[in-house]
């Protein structure tokens, strides 16, 4: 027991998850990436600022969000399966969640420009929101390929007021707005915060990021205690970078619940990763033999990212999380039939979950499974309607 | 060839003591097949020590001049193995000081990593994503195969940080003079003085300012506040322009005259 509590503990003084985590950032970053961990500190342990995000938690973006029990998929799954509806969150995700805890965090630290990278645009849409509500400057970096791949939330970004700025360079994916965000942030550092979208990058970002998606674990325990009488048995999020995943595993972490993160195939950072150094933070990442990282190819820009938050890696170097890959065609197959048989359109990031939770179906009989749907998918249809046609894949699925 | 221990920061002691002004060219490596050629050009146009850029496929320190020469190096096949190897016949008579980022020393082990340079004739190391805190890894193992870490200093770097870090410096320290990447700027910004004089109120050790450098006016200019200065945006322009080493030596030839007042 006291080793699974201590699984999601605060990383130690050189924030550090075991053997991972750090903070490999340039020197001109290493006074600003102190002052924020001070800050945040500070502001956690504030009931004021912990009131005014509780607030606009509730009352602006819909906290707290509901489980729905699916019970035409759990009888044909033959399971019990409940979701998290972080796709009801103000913004369609749970991005929400962490974007606003930074945009007061840079209020009060008197930053007012805030930049981001977004590979989605769900964490790009969540800042450039936060920013419109709070009247700061906003920049987001989005890969050229995402650009065209979320041409929707591009749009959207810009209409909040936000400016949306292409990474040209590398893959034009995520990976590389990481880059250009960093780039930025090592130019404007004293007068600007970066917001960074998932538990990863230098210290306190993975611990302080997985503090603000605390909520949606702390909930989603409560409504299952509510609903069940007991803990689920599985409780299972996508892992891109893997910020839904440390909300919701922190809410199991001293329970007997097993935990297990659904990685795409093509960028199964803990599935096929190594040890390495990226964006600030060592983790595992996908990378050759020479240090050299590679790309990430998944159905989803939201978790085509070749590494992962270092807490993860520790997660799974400890055995306390697993971490399994699922392919696009599951994916695809997912996102439809959770659609036909619930009414309820997922993020393709959220149907990596799902489509994990169908491919083991028989081994998870008769079990409660929680699947934390990280966001809603709207952003992704006219892109599954070009894969699926007019038929909307009526073959596909389960039916 | 293996350069004695120590090499870098004698060398360029050496020079600063005598009166001159330090010039430090950046190449990458691999950006040309025949790049050895442009470190055998900087060093014959006056080159102090020349920096060799190992690439690296996420560079978050450089600019686009920078990323551009990193990612063509990539995609003609350079890998760090064989950059060492063409540096293990460079035959040059000044110091040679790997830049790279952490995860290309750690991908092959910190230990193999630093021997291996050490072996090609390496005798410094620069990790711009090496800072203070986390130097626990790479430290003895560079210690242990002879190289020189050299740290770099910000502008933000805090007070009482600066002696520590210089402290822990070896072979020179390298001050960041702007907040930002590595690239050509139009004006090299107002951070150098301070800097420099920062630097000098806490160390003697050899103190070169980088990023933002392009021109020999610059480079007296920046020079003026500290030892000495490094170019690289600017020469791999060239070199990513078609230019070859004959070219990219005048350029060299041209800061060691700003350098030297001519």
């Amino acid at each position: 027991m006291s080793e699974t509590a201590s699984a999601m503990a605060e990383p130690d003084g050189a924030g550090r998850f075991g053997r991972f985590g750090g903070r490999f950032v340039p020197e001109t970053l290493i006074p600003a990436l102190a002052e924020l961990e001070e800050g945040f500190r500070e502001a956690w342990a504030d009931p004021a600022f912990r009131a005014r995000l509780d607030g606009l938690l509730k009352d602006y973006a819909g906290r707290p969000s509901p489980l729905t029990e699916c019970e035409r998929l759990s009888e044909r799954l033959g399971l019990r399966l409940l979701l998290k509806r972080e796709d009801l969150n103000h913004t369609g995700s749970h991005k929400i969640n962490n974007v606003l805890g930074q945009a007061l965090l840079a209020q009060r630290m008197g930053k007012e420009r805030v930049i981001a990278e977004t590979g989605a645009g769900q964490h790009g849409v969540a800042t450039a929101t936060a920013a419109a509500l709070l009247g700061q400057e906003c920049l987001v970096y989005m890969g050229e390929v995402d650009m065209e791949r979320q041409a929707l939330n591009v749009f959207r970004m810009r209409l909040l007021g936000a400016e949306v700025r292409p990474a040209m360079t590398g893959s034009r994916t995520l990976k590389d707005a990481v880059n250009e965000a960093m780039r930025d942030w090592v130019a404007t550092v004293e007068t600007t915060h970066y917001c960074l979208g998932s538990v990863m990058g230098p210290h306190p970002y993975p611990w302080m990021v997985r503090e603000l998606h605390r909520v949606l674990g702390a909930e989603a325990r409560e409504q299952c205690r509510a609903l069940t009488g007991a803990d689920p048995d599985v409780a299972v999020a996508c892992v891109g970078g893997g910020s839904n995943a440390a909300g919701l595993f922190s809410g199991f972490a001293d329970v007997p619940t097993r935990l297990v993160g659904a990685e795409p195939a093509g960028g199964a950072a803990v599935g096929r990763g190594v040890p390495g150094v990226v964006h600030g933070s060592k983790s595992f990442l996908l990378q050759d033999e020479w240090g050299q990282v590679t790309e990430a190819e998944s159905i989803s820009a939201g978790l085509d990212y070749p590494g992962v938050g270092p807490e993860h890696a520790h997660l799974a170097d400890v055995g306390r999380a697993e971490y399994a890959a699922v392919t696009d065609e599951e994916v695809v197959d997912a996102f439809v039939t959770l659609s036909r048989l619930e009414g309820i359109i997922p993020a393709l990031e959220s149907a990596h979950a799902l489509a994990w939770v169908i491919r083991e179906r028989e081994s998870l009989a008769g079990q409660t499974v929680l699947v934390n749907l990280s966001g809603r998918g709207d952003k992704d249809v006219e892109q599954v309607s070009r894969l699926l046609g007019p038929a909307a894949g009526a073959d596909r699925g389960l039916r | 060839m293996k350069a004695a221990d120590g090499f870098l920061e004698s060398h360029l002691r050496a020079r600063r003591d005598g009166g001159r002004k330090l010039l430090v060219p950046y190449i990458t490596g691999g950006i040309d097949p025949r790049w050895i050629d442009l470190v055998r050009a900087a060093a014959d146009a006056g080159a102090d020590a020349i920096e060799v850029g190992i690439p690296f496929s996420d560079p978050v320190m450089d600019g686009p001049t920078i990323q551009a020469a990193s990612e063509r190096a990539l995609d003609q096949g350079a890998t760090p193995g064989s950059i060492l190897d063409d540096v293990a016949g460079a035959d040059v008579d000044v110091p040679l000081v790997v830049m790279t980022y952490f995860n290309i020393a750690f991908r092959v082990g910190v230990e193999r990593f630093a021997a291996e340079a050490r072996e090609a004739g390496i005798s410094g190391m620069i990790l711009p994503d090496v800072p203070m805190e986390e130097m626990g890894e790479w430290e003895p193992a560079a210690r242990a195969a002879g190289l020189e870490t050299v740290m770099l200093a910000s502008p933000l770097t805090p007070e009482a940080r600066l002696p520590v870090l210089t402290g822990r410096s070896q072979g020179f320290v390298y001050g960041v003079n702007l907040l930002g990447v590595t690239g050509e700027r139009a004006a090299i910004g107002d951070h150098a003085a301070s800097l420099g004089a920062r630097l000098k109120a806490v160390t003697d050790l050899p103190a070169i300012m980088g990023f933002g450098v392009s021109t020999p006016d610059q480079a007296a200019a920046v020079a003026a506040h500290a030892d000495g200065v490094v170019v690289g945006s600017a020469l791999m322009r060239r070199v990513l322009d078609g230019e070859g080493p004959l070219r990219v030596g005048q350029a060299v030839a041209d800061l060691r005259a700003g350098l030297d007042g001519g």
